[in-house]
């Protein structure tokens, strides 16, 4: 092969590609569609990640969907206050403060409280685990401990503690809702931030089994239906749920439960998170 | 006669998806909804007239006269790439709700393998051009057939109760095996 060939053949697709690009430039020129800037600018303050976790496939759809004003200018779960003040300043409109959500494991039945039916050797994920035979814990409610969410959550925000139960780092949580997805026995719930009380139990076998195959399961004795002063929670199929129209997040009922399936998150903590709410705040 | 010929065999008996397994991805994609797979058989069946055409135009007179054949890969390639940005530029101009609803599989139209290999098997059987322009008009029938026949078919499996091991990707294989195996029959006809 000699030079010129090399060159005949440089030139020739050079040209092609030329010839193509400028067929491309006037159309573009010539079929250019007016849209809205307004999305462009969305597109440029949220964070891009297309999650999914607005409800919209992709942020390119949200973005849209904002402009048309079906989705409301903080429905970006991933870019929180912060973004939702952007888009609410893209928008010309005041953004109500919804109330952060994040994610919350309902189950306490860890290595140590949970009684076993055999061991599980299959392949390490709570899906393929409820598709042979439940993993090896005998709840058949409760967390199989082979973290699924831990995997999916694609902030890094769960952890399986030592004890393997998903634990939610509340400060990375975006509340995208993917582990409650993914949770083949729904033990992930999207709670805001604000409720100090949660009933830590899906179990709604009756009281006798329920003790003994978990020392933290609910065993609908009624304690708390009974200690509650504003008729918020109730034992319903053996198991208590709370009503969070009613409850007012004191806390008897927690300090009366006897398995301490009742959770009520301490001042300290509570301090703590609204002190990030604050922070959150002043920064936007 | 000839032509007709080549329009059949392309469009039934040697159709694009389910005899020669070119563009199974949007096969799948974008086969849950009659509407869309028709629309997106349409966009493809546009881009696959065009670069039949110009592919031949090009392959023709630039690449045999070089004596460039063995560029003809790059040249095609360049070639669809341009074409469905045109598509892209002008159904989003003519028609917003055709856009969105193609979505991600529009782009997609450039790395179907149906287009690349609709223009090289036109080089490889020789076809001039007015063979060309029928083989590739009958090839984009034929993909959008293969297309809408699937949607119907996954339309109406909405409202069937699968078996719970058959559900999702797997009896949507199932499916597609089916209609190969159906359009099989059609080899007897010319």
């Amino acid at each position: 092969m000699d030079i010129q060939s090399i060159l005949i053949a440089a030139i020739s697709m050079g040209g092609l590609g030329l010839i193509f690009a400028t067929i491309l430039a006037i159309a573009n020129k010539k079929l250019h569609v007016e849209e809205d800037p307004r999305v462009t600018e969305i597109m440029d303050v949220i964070p891009n990640a297309n999650c999914g976790g607005c409800g919209y496939p992709g942020c390119q759809a949200f973005s849209d969907a904002v402009v048309k004003g079906e989705a409301p200018a903080d429905g970006c779960p991933v870019g929180g206050a912060d973004v939702a003040e952007q888009i609410a300043k893209i928008m010309g409109v005041e953004v109500s403060k919804g109330e952060r959500e994040v994610a919350r494991c309902m189950c306490q039945g860890g290595m140590k409280e949970i009684a076993y039916q055999g061991e599980y050797q299959g392949a390490q994920s709570c899906i393929a685990a409820t598709l042979v035979s439940g993993g090896k814990k005998l709840c058949e409610y409760g967390c199989m401990g082979l973290g699924d969410c831990a995997d999916i959550c694609p902030f890094d925000a769960i952890t399986m503690s030592e004890n393997r139960l998903p634990v939610v780092d509340n400060d990375r949580c975006v509340g995208c809702g993917k582990c409650v997805d993914v949770c083949p026995r729904d033990l992930m719930e999207m709670h805001p931030i604000s409720y100090k009380d949660r009933v830590l139990c899906k179990n709604h076998d009756t009281g006798r089994y329920a003790t003994k195959i978990c020392t933290r399961s609910c065993i609908a004795c009624g304690a708390c239906e009974r200690k509650c002063p504003f008729d918020a929670i109730h034992v319903i199929d053996n198991l208590a749920v709370i009503d969070y129209t009613k409850c007012k997040h004191c806390g008897l009922c927690s300090t009366v439960c006897p398995t301490e399936a009742i959770e009520h998150i301490k001042k300290k903590k509570v301090k703590k998170e609204t002190d990030t709410d604050k922070l959150a705040e002043t920064t936007t | 006669m000839n032509l007709l010929v080549i329009f059949i065999g392309a469009a039934l008996i040697n159709n694009f998806v389910l005899q020669q397994f070119l563009g199974i991805c949007p096969f799948v994609g974008v086969s849950k909804k009659v509407d869309s797979a028709f629309s997106m058989g349409m966009a493809t069946t546009f881009v696959m007239v065009i670069a039949a055409m110009v592919t031949w135009l090009v392959y023709n007179l630039i690449l045999i006269p070089f004596n460039l054949q063995i560029l003809q890969y790059v040249a095609f390639i360049l070639i669809i790439a341009s074409l469905v940005q045109f598509v892209e530029m002008f159904i989003r101009k003519v028609s917003k709700p055709l856009y969105d609803a193609l979505g991600i599989f529009l782009p997609l139209i450039t790395t179907n393998c149906a287009i690349l290999g609709l223009a090289l098997t036109s080089v490889l059987k020789e076809y001039n051009f007015t063979e060309t322009l029928i083989y590739g008009i009958g090839a984009g029938i034929g993909f959008t057939l293969a297309l809408v026949i699937m949607a119907g078919i996954r339309e109406e499996l909405e409202l069937v109760e699968v078996p719970k091991s058959f559900q999702g990707a797997a009896i949507t294989m199932i499916i597609a095996g089916s209609l190969a195996l159906a359009f099989m029959g059609f080899a007897g006809i010319i």
